[in-house]
Order: C-alpha cells, then structure tokens, then sequence
C-alpha cells in the first residue's frame, strides 16, 4: 500500500470551494448530507478549515478574485489532497467561460484529480465521482 | 475609551454556501457597525447576456441563481414579450406559474432549513431539507433536471406537462402539504425558537421603505408588496390566492412569512392544475418571427422578492442591453439596521433571515439621492472630481 493510498483508507473529511457559480452545485452538495443520499454514512464530512480536510471540492468558475485566493487554500491544505472540480462551469468554465471576469477552469489554477461534469450533478453522480477516485 | 473588535465573516466560511465577506465591528458581545464585500462571484453576466441570442440567453440567465432559476427567465421573458407585443396561450401562461411556485415551495423549504441549522436546531433541517426532494423529483419528471429547468422561450414554453402527469403533481402536492404542516407546528410552537427569534433583527415598515426592500423581507415587516399582485403577470390574476403579511418585523415574521406562502403557492398550483384540464394539450408556444426595434422590462416575483429585466432591442437577433436587477441587492443594505446593536451570536441569524443570494447580487450600481436626483459619488470618482479641479486652477494659474 503506497503513501496515497494509506492517507486515504479512512473517513474522508471534505472542503467546499465555491467560485463564481450559480448556487447549484453548493445545493447539490449540501444535499448529499441530507437524510436521502447522507454520505456522513460513509465517514464523510464537510469541515470548517482546509487544514482539517482531505478532499477539496471545487464548484462555479473561477473569476480574478477568487484565482488567488483559490491557490492560497491549495497551498494551505495538506497534501496529499484530492482536489474534485465539479459541475460544468468547474471543469470547463460553462456557460461562463466567455465572461470578461473569467480566469480559467479550475485545472489550469491547480492540479485536479476527477472532473465530475453536469448543470448541475446530481448528488448521486456526485457521490459516484468520488467512489471512483477512491478506486483508482 | 471602550475596544472595538474586527470580526470577519468569510469570503470562504463554512457558515456560508458562496463566497462573501462580512465586516462586524464589535464592542464586547455588541455589533456596532457591519460592512461586507462582494465581487466573488461576479460573473459579467450582463455583457454575457449581449453575446448572445435571445434563445441563449434563457439559459444563462436560468444561472445566474440556482434557486431562482424560474425567476430570471420569467422576468426576461415577459420583457421581450413586452417589444414584441404578444400574448402566450393561457396553457403556457398555467405552466410557468406552475413551475415558478413550485420553485417558490422548494426556496421557502430551502431557507427554512439553513435557518434551522443557522440556530443550531439541525432536526429543521434535515427535515425542510428532506422534503424538499419530492418537489425536486416533480422537477426532474417535468423538465428532466432538479435544478436549472430550461422551460422558458420566447412566446411560451419548451415542454408541455400533460394531463396524465396531473394526478402525480397532486400526490407530491399533498404529501408536501403534510409535511409543512408539520414543520408549522414544529417550527411555530417550539419555546426555543420564539426565544431565539422573536425580538431579534426587527426591521420597522419605515426601515422598509428606506432601503426599499422587497419580497418576503417587506411582507414581514407590515408592507404588503408583491408582484404577482401589484402587476399582474402570466396566470396569476387567473387564480384566486392571497398576500401573507406579518406585522412583527423580526427573524420570526419571516420565517412565519415563507411558510404560510408556502401554502398559498400550493393552492395556486393546485388551481392551474385545474385550469391546465381545460386547455387543449400541446398549446404551449405563439410562434415569433423576429424581435422587432424597441425595449421592453418584466418583472417577476421570485423567492426572495422582486426581479426586474430590461431589455433594449435593435432589431437583432441578441439584446443590445440587458439590465438585471435582483432582489438580494436592496435586501442586503437593510443588514445595517437589523444587525447593529445585537449580540454577534444574533447576528449570524438575522443575516440569514433576509434569504441573501449573492450570486444573484453581484452586479455594478450607480446610486442617486431620491430627494435631489444627484448622483452619490464613490470614492474613486471624487479623487477624479478632485484632480479635476487642481487641473482647473492649474489652466487658470
């Protein structure tokens, strides 16, 4: 068993990035904690500070403001992190890419491990990019 | 001289589900002046939209919020309605009221449990958070997602909901019902809640009509504003519904507020249901050849209160402008009122209690005194009203 995957044989402890979105995506992963789909079943768990977290979810593009303050919380967290960009305008920029605020998707600020794509994703696709990354 | 205290709330705190900052300036345990900072989400929706056609831009503007995302495209569609000069069939008119209510009972349920959770009370929500699925399941089997529905165009709407889907509507409907039911008497009843909420955050009618401030924050408060009454739009002056106001004017009038509309956006649905079995079935669209030179503005009542767009035409296939303005931006001002002079552990629930959506908010604004009609300057433009004038002396010297 490598380093990676010894960090990550236990509860997950998860870090909400909200960029310049529409709401959804934060709604949808909100909704996973709620009594249908419930992934503090499986240890999950959204924490307060990145320091404390495993996995760094990242929704909405990413506008001028955000980009640096984006790369500050990655350099903060501990590594290794998982980092999830997810929805459209997480992996590609969306609807958005084209506005003049715009600052580029979340892979060319920092690395990303999975792309859960969707306007927006349903909780489960959601869940579902996550037990995939954990088996890869 | 007594200490103050910085106490910064965000940009990315675990309270808050999209990035704001939040300034409290504290004296011991007592806010005594708020400042907040947006911009983290701004999107440059506006000029977004003036790249686009007008069959586009129903979907970015359905993104400018995910929980308003039957508000904005309403608002625009009955202004590019309005340079057009058309009428929908009373089927289209049916179904976007239906899909705008349903959106409002999801919201309402929506806000009732982050407050819930705001107070630390997380039975709330997990139960408001619960329920709020099957409305969502009604969403998905109408328009095929849960969030952004896309049901909005131009002369009508892009899905019909038949008449065999009717009786399932009603089933969700009811259970729904229940359940609010149920949170009512958990909610209204509860010696925890009243000693946390009442008293706490009291906006007077008067703080109202200085901030102009709109929608369920208003009706709170005593003032009876609501769109769908005040100018009439799709089926609303069809169905017989009435305005929920609230005297009190604190966090627990408009909770009190959102979940009695959440009844009368249920009788609503119930009437254009009825109302949809009299229309012929697949009646949904008014075919439209071109959008003709002129400008038009619509509004909507969304969740949260009143979303006006204006919308300026040259004949093109795409706005030449696109004016949005959303009901957070003027709910938010009213924060310096209802939060200064409480403790900071009451502040954190009178923020909540106005609903803000900032991604709704984030746009630019130029703001004039209403008694004068001149316009407020910010700081940068009197440093250049200021450099002017050196330059003036200067030329004069």
């Amino acid at each position: 068993m490598g380093f990676k995957e010894h960090c990550f044989k236990k509860s997950l402890w998860l870090f909400h990035f909200a960029g310049a979105s529409c709401n959804n995506c934060d709604i949808e992963i909100l909704d996973c904690l709620t009594p249908r789909y419930d992934v503090e079943r499986f240890g999950m768990l959204l924490v307060g500070s990145i320091r404390h977290a495993d996995v760094l979810l990242v929704n909405g593009s990413i506008n001028q403001r955000d980009k640096s303050r984006l790369l500050e919380l990655y350099e903060q967290a501990p590594k290794p992190i998982l980092v999830v960009a997810i929805g459209a305008c997480g992996c590609t920029g969306g609807i958005f890419a084209e506005g003049n605020t715009f600052a580029g998707p979340v892979d060319k600020i920092i690395p990303v491990d999975a792309y859960i794509p969707g306007c927006p994703p349903k909780p489960e696709a959601i869940l579902a990019g996550v037990v995939k990354l954990l088996n890869k | 001289m007594v200490k103050k205290t910085l106490i910064p709330i965000g940009p990315y705190h675990p309270l808050q589900e999209e990035p704001e900052l939040f300034k409290l300036y504290c004296e011991g345990e007592i806010v005594k002046d708020i400042k907040w900072e947006t911009g983290y989400n701004h999107r440059g929706i506006e000029q977004l939209s003036e790249k686009k056609t007008y069959d586009q831009s129903f979907f970015l503007v359905e993104r400018i919020c995910g929980i308003c995302s039957t508000s904005h495209p309403f608002a625009f569609a009955n202004a590019v309605e309005e340079i057009c000069n058309i009428e929908i069939t009373n089927r289209a008119k049916y179904i976007r009221t239906i899909i705008a209510e349903l959106e409002r009972v999801h919201s309402h349920l929506l806000w009732v449990g982050l407050a819930g959770h705001f107070l630390g009370y997380n039975t709330v929500f997990m139960w408001a958070w619960k329920y709020r699925e099957p409305v969502l399941d009604l969403f998905e089997m109408i328009s095929g997602n849960r969030n952004s529905y896309a049901m909005f165009k131009v002369g009508g709407v892009r899905r019909d909901i038949e008449n065999n889907k009717i009786p399932q509507i009603l089933d969700v409907l009811s259970l729904v019902k229940k359940k609010t039911d149920m949170l009512v008497g958990a909610v209204m009843d509860d010696p925890v809640i009243h000693a946390r909420t009442k008293g706490v955050g009291i906006l007077t009618k008067q703080d109202i009509i200085d901030f102009a401030a709109v929608g369920p924050t208003a009706r709170a408060s005593g003032v009876a504003i609501d769109v769908r009454k005040d100018d009439p739009y799709a089926a609303y002056p069809l169905v017989n519904w009435k305005v929920i106001t609230a005297q009190a004017g604190d966090v627990f009038a408009k909770a009190e507020v959102r979940l009695l509309e959440m009844y009368e956006s249920i009788s609503i649905i119930e009437q254009c249901l009825e109302g949809l079995k009299k229309e012929k079935e697949g009646e949904i669209n008014v075919k439209v050849k071109d959008i003709p030179e002129g400008w038009g503005t619509g509004h909507a009542e969304a969740p949260r209160g009143e979303v006006f767009h204006y919308v300026l035409s040259d004949g093109s296939n795409s706005p030449a402008r696109h004016k949005i303005r959303a009901p957070s931006y003027t709910n938010i001002a009213t924060f310096k009122k209802s939060c200064i002079g409480q403790t900071i552990s009451d502040a954190t629930i009178s923020l909540a209690a106005v609903d803000p959506c900032y991604c709704c908010t984030e746009r630019m604004a130029v703001a004039y005194d209403s008694k004068t009609g001149n316009k407020i300057m910010n700081g940068n433009e009197l440093i250049a009203l200021s450099a002017q004038k050196t330059q003036n002396i200067k030329n004069q010297i």
